[in-house]
């Protein structure tokens, strides 16, 4: 099946309106189109077309948790959200450790066919931190796998961080570390800090995460290996990795859309919406971080999307589980923090959720503006709309969002995948 | 008027001096023959303990009868909660049983404000985790009150594992409400990252129990329970005795006037000494029996007050 798009009069970032024409799954003419035969066309005046979104962190839950998330699900949110790429975290039920499940989980994603599922291989066997998993029988897979995380937990041995570093340099990888000491977060359920003092709750401190993050740079520096640093939360994390890029080591970093617009103060009502790890941080932390994105020593947007099953989150704080709904809201949560206070243009928005992770992802068919012979995929954006946040309205089969009843900026109106429709009029097509 | 009692920062000064007032005259009534009032006939009170306590039980179950409400014990052993019902399902559950109050007693912070968004009657926090005990506070203000004619003015030292202390948190919000000075002493370990900045007006922090006792109206003392010693929060008990212990060295230390309090239960030889929590000054016992009166009025203000 192929098909025909005219988008008309569609601002580039950075640029003036144009008009684009897609078929066969790529871009062919980009400039002022005359000649619309056989095509159907897309009214995109005011609209902003970006290069299709890549997320570097999101939790599809299945295998395993097919209550809370399917692959499925997750891609429609995904879509709705932008996205024309995520990558999908490696702590499933059973952990995507094998070539087996990380194959399993990137049929799933083509079988959905809404957005390219890339697969996060596992560092170590069942994310139990102790043994390698065999990464390079991951990596040489079907699903083709360079990112390699035990995200929910930290690699914290360091020797066996240098391997995971060193070894997966033959095949091109990224070790992407959940930075978080685990003897100083034993029993942590927020930030540890004022508010954490006065509601009684075990404190997260800042410096569980900046340790980590000052051993594994210097550790990637050592042995000269790509290191990507997931959701960056603190100020002083900010200060260590802008050092570590000054010495031109391979570090990476990226910051989700809660830490830049939520802080500690929502936990006050111990509504475990807001319980996150790494938690919600200072309004100071926010600041940096934000501050970061711009400057780009934190390199991309990542959602660290989250689903849960209700009982999971409508609970005591302590028995919660961490995590967000994110994919749906992320773009409207970095312009209201970045492009709205003036921190970041549309073209810096196109970096840090686009071009930057699919590079840092290696997926070559991402992260490209719209150019004869490139694979389309695009998103158009309202940059004017609003719209007020309603968890029952979300793609996602869980409602775990942090959002809810706020009203956020922009919307996306479409969404291409290799110049198929997965998203129009704002909603997805199936 | 205030629908639940989740934490002390939830009574403001004229609010809670009403407790207290309101207080003693129900301890006035303890001593009559029937000590029964009618004041909240077909009201239902119920005790939901999710931990074991069962010096706060008896206390709320004995304030709720004593003012004629029917009282249902919900605890942790033996009913449906100990079979993993959710929380959410068991405030479902009392409220189809029209629950007027629930006191609820749990291991996590801000239980009790969970269980408030999903009942309509009043919630009333009777210990939650390492947060608050806002009932203990004011049975303590209370005993300070009785004790020593005022609280305003009053220096108090709160001494020992503040960290984990719900009996520290609540006081130290009531107290410096009331026009209390609030001195938090104990090792720096075992008082919050952070607690300076966060300290209400009228609130100081100390490593050094000996320099504060001399200008002490009242010393509070936290219990310590084993398990911080194990897990490095300070090297041994004896230790801890001998730095933020109350002896009768130390006890000398204090004003003449001074007294000496503990929310119990006490470990007798290591944060007090049993010649200390059994002299005239110490107001261990006397804390219980307030507790009775001090919850009546806190369910009177809640449920009957002006209804």
């Amino acid at each position: 099946m192929t098909s025909t798009w005219l988008i008309r009069g569609a601002r580039m970032p950075g640029g003036g309106p144009t008009d684009i024409l897609i078929r066969d799954g790529v871009t062919v003419e980009v400039g002022t189109v005359l000649d619309s035969r056989g095509a159907t066309v897309i009214d995109a005046d005011g609209l902003i077309v970006l290069p299709g979104l890549v997320d570097l962190h999101t939790h599809l839950r299945e295998p395993g948790r097919e209550d809370a998330e399917t692959v499925e699900t997750g891609s429609r949110a995904a879509a709705l959200g932008g996205y024309t790429a995520v990558c999908a975290m490696a702590n499933t039920d059973p952990v995507a450790d094998t070539a087996g499940v990380v194959e399993q989980v990137w049929r799933l994603g083509r079988d959905a066919g809404l957005v390219d599922v890339q697969p996060i291989g596992a560092v170590t066997v069942g994310l139990r931190g102790e043994q390698l998993a065999e990464l390079g029988a991951m990596a040489t897979s079907a699903a083709r796998v360079r990112i390699f995380s035990d995200d929910g937990h930290c690699v914290a041995d360091p020797r066996l961080m240098r391997r995971a570093l060193e070894y997966v340099k033959a095949f091109d990888g990224v070790i992407a570390q959940h930075a978080e000491e685990p003897r100083l977060t034993v029993g942590a359920q927020m930030h540890e800090g004022e508010v954490s003092a006065r509601l009684g709750l075990t404190g997260w401190p800042a410096v569980a995460e900046e340790a980590i993050i000052a051993r594994d740079v210097l550790l990637a520096g050592h042995v000269d290996s790509r290191l990507h640093i997931c959701h960056v939360s603190t100020a002083g994390s900010v200060e260590i990795l802008r050092w570590a890029k000054s010495k031109g080591w391979r570090v990476t970093a990226e910051v989700t859309p809660h830490h830049l617009l939520l802080t500690e103060e929502y936990v006050t009502g111990y509504d475990p919406v807001f319980k996150v790890n790494p938690p919600l941080r200072t309004a100071a932390d926010v600041a940096a971080l934000r501050q970061a994105l711009a400057e780009g020593v934190i390199d991309v947007v990542a959602t660290d999307h989250a689903p849960h099953a209700v009982e999971d989150k409508e609970c005591e704080w302590a028995y919660a589980r961490p995590g967000m709904l994110g994919l749906q809201t992320a773009l409207s949560v970095v312009v209201k923090t970045m492009v709205e206070p003036g921190l970041l243009d549309w073209d810096g928005v196109a970096d840090r959720m686009s071009r930057i992770p699919a590079r840092i992802a290696g997926l070559t068919d991402h992260g490209h503006d719209p150019a004869p012979g490139v694979p389309a995929n695009l998103t158009l954006v309202d940059p004017t709309a609003r719209v007020r946040v309603d968890p029952s309205q979300l793609a996602s089969l869980s409602r775990n969002t942090p959002y809810a009843g706020m009203d956020l900026p922009c919307q996306v109106v479409a969404t291409f995948l290799r110049g198929e429709p997965t998203v129009l009029d704002g909603k997805a097509v199936r | 008027m205030i629908k639940h009692l989740l934490s002390a920062d939830d009574l403001d000064r004229d609010t809670a001096i009403g407790i207290l007032d309101i207080a003693e005259r129900m301890a006035a009534t303890a001593g009559r023959e029937i000590k029964k009032l009618p004041t909240l006939r077909g009201r239902t009170v119920v005790n939901l303990f999710y931990e074991d306590s069962t010096r706060t039980r008896i206390s709320f179950e004995a304030a709720a009868k004593r003012l004629s409400a029917d009282v249902i014990t919900f605890s942790a052993k033996g009913s449906s909660v100990s079979k993993g019902e959710s929380l959410k399902d068991t405030a479902l559950t009392l409220q189809a049983m029209g629950a007027d109050a629930v006191a609820i007693r749990h291991p996590a912070a801000g239980a009790p404000h969970r269980l408030a968004g999903w009942i309509s009657g009043s919630v009333l926090n009777a210990g939650d985790g390492t947060h608050e005990h806002p009932t203990q506070a004011l049975l303590d203000a209370y005993t300070m009150r009785s004790r020593l004619g005022h609280v305003e003015g009053l220096r108090v030292a709160i001494v020992g594992d503040v960290l984990h202390s719900r009996v520290a948190r609540s006081n130290l919000s009531l107290l410096t409400t009331l026009g209390a000075e609030v001195i938090l002493v104990g090792p720096p370990t075992l008082l919050p990252v952070g607690f300076e900045k966060a300290l209400p007006p009228g609130a100081s922090i100390s490593y050094d129990l000996d320099a504060v006792l001399p200008k002490c109206d009242v010393v509070m003392m936290l219990r310590v329970q084993r398990e911080r010693m194990i897990d490095s929060y300070f090297p041994s008990e004896r230790e801890y005795s001998r730095r933020y212990g109350l002896d009768r060295r130390r006890m000398a230390l204090l004003p003449e006037h001074a007294i000496v309090m503990h929310p119990g239960p006490m470990n007798r030889g290591i944060e007090i000494s049993s010649q200390v929590a059994d002299s005239a000054r110490s107001t261990v016992v006397e804390q219980v029996a307030n507790g009775v009166s001090v919850r009546m009025a806190v369910l009177y203000l809640l449920l009957g007050g002006n209804a």
